[in-house]
């Protein structure tokens, strides 16, 4: 008989910029190894994972990151105190710090997490990328951060136009002369603030890889896929996993020189002449994991053995053409759902 | 020329790369040609294979034909060091 977990997700947020909750949820629910009640933990009343059927279990409410450590640990001591959660997967990058500072508390009150470490987090960021591939000898693009425009006065001359205007956590703009980049800096600084990073538009294929580290140097698990269609906001809407040798080395020694703990996606660059460019490290599971589940890996389902010590073996083998083409429904919500979630804060 | 082993060609005549994800609908003489080549036949080998099965000028084939086989290369479709 399987043993049932208590698992909490957050990233319910199923839109056409969907959190990985879903899917995380999708594959933890088709685990092999355990049986799942899932608390789906949620900032917004309407993320569509609320409502949907044979997702979240139990939904509560939770305060935003922003309200600091202390705030979402005294909330998560409350619902464990109901829930007696097993094991926690965040999936947002901007909860990820507040998650991992609190990793040892949530720890004592026996929610297990598999986060990176905050070293691991820290050095992968977009801003810090070029000392990042110069430390563990990986190809990644010439980029640099700016505080202001000013800043941006006095490297502009080092890049060739277009290049790129990114975010420290999300979005990203192609600028092909200074008055978008001014545009752009302005709309990225509003949202997310500084520091914004400059970085050079490198030409070829994006490929991207689901993977997951177990903390000592060992790929548990690696999946590598194309987008086949994008939406405007430049998010993955089809996919398909593809055979690519050099992909899954660069994964697996990125992994074993860093000793990766947890989940993550690397973003890549494959040139016409067949070189790669690391362009970012998301240090979380993507929202395309489901394809991985697909292809023959559960990633989700490693990960949580993982924070539960549980023993598992790596997987060495997924499917290659299998491919994900996501859709969108209505979901038609009595009133009282939503008027229960936002009155009492769980549903 | 060779086709890359891993790329898979269906009896529709659909054609998968596995290491790009690109997949490709041939029509029918592409389609025998892939597969000619699979099957290791020699470019002379399928030059003939295609004039005898096919109403056609040979110089308007071996036009065509040399033009598929830069498009097969070009799509890295083929091995590189043959």
């Amino acid at each position: 008989m399987k043993h049932t977990y208590t698992i909490a997700v957050t990233g319910l947020n199923n839109t056409d910029n969907p959190g990985p909750g879903v899917p995380v949820i999708r594959a933890l629910r088709e685990a092999k190894s355990f049986d799942v009640r899932i608390i789906g933990l949620v900032y917004e009343n309407l993320e569509p994972g609320i409502y949907m059927t044979n997702i979240a279990d139990k939904v509560y409410q939770v305060p935003y990151p922003s309200m600091g450590s202390d705030v979402v640990l005294e909330r998560m001591k409350e619902i464990n105190a109901v829930e007696k959660i097993d094991a926690l997967i965040p999936n947002f990058d901007a909860e990820l710090f507040t998650f991992m500072k609190a990793e040892k508390e949530l720890a004592k009150i026996g929610i297990r997490t598999f986060l990176p470490t905050i070293q691991q987090f820290e050095e992968r960021h977009k801003a810090n990328l070029p000392s990042y591939g110069k430390k563990y000898n990986l190809d990644v693009p010439a980029s640099e951060t700016i505080a202001n425009l000013t800043n941006f006065d006095r490297i502009e001359d080092k890049f060739d136009y277009p290049f790129l205007v990114k975010g420290k956590f999300y979005d990203a703009y192609a600028a092909y002369n200074k008055d978008q980049v001014m545009g752009f800096y302005n709309k990225i600084t509003a949202k997310w603030g500084v520091p914004v990073i400059i970085q050079e538009f490198v030409k070829g294929t994006e490929v991207n890889v689901v993977a997951l580290g177990d903390g000592k140097g060992n790929t548990i698990g690696a999946v590598p896929m194309r987008k086949q269609y994008i939406t405007d906001k430049g998010k993955a809407w089809g996919g398909i996993t593809i055979a690519d040798d050099k992909l899954l080395e660069i994964t697996h020694q990125l992994i074993a020189k860093t000793k990766w703990r947890g989940g993550m996606e690397l973003e890549i660059i494959k040139t016409h002449d067949n070189k790669y460019y690391i362009i970012e490290i998301n240090p979380r599971i993507p929202a395309w994991v489901y394809l991985a589940v697909g292809a023959g890996q559960n990633i989700p389902e490693a990960l949580v053995n993982l924070a539960l010590e549980n023993p598992i073996k790596p997987y060495t083998h997924y499917q290659t053409g299998k491919m994900f083409i996501r859709y969108s429904q209505d979901l038609i919500v009595d009133l009282e759902l939503f008027e229960k979630l936002s009155i009492n804060g769980e549903l | 020329m060779k086709i890359k082993k891993n790329v898979a060609i269906s009896e529709t005549g659909f054609m998968f790369n596995p290491n790009t994800g690109d997949s490709y609908s041939l029509n029918e003489t592409a389609k025998d040609i892939v597969q000619l080549m699979k099957d290791g036949r020699s470019e002379q080998e399928i030059r003939e294979i295609i004039l005898a099965k096919y109403d056609v000028e040979q110089s308007t084939m071996e036009s065509n034909f040399y033009d598929f086989l830069n498009m097969l290369s070009h799509l890295d479709l083929v091995e590189k060091d043959y």
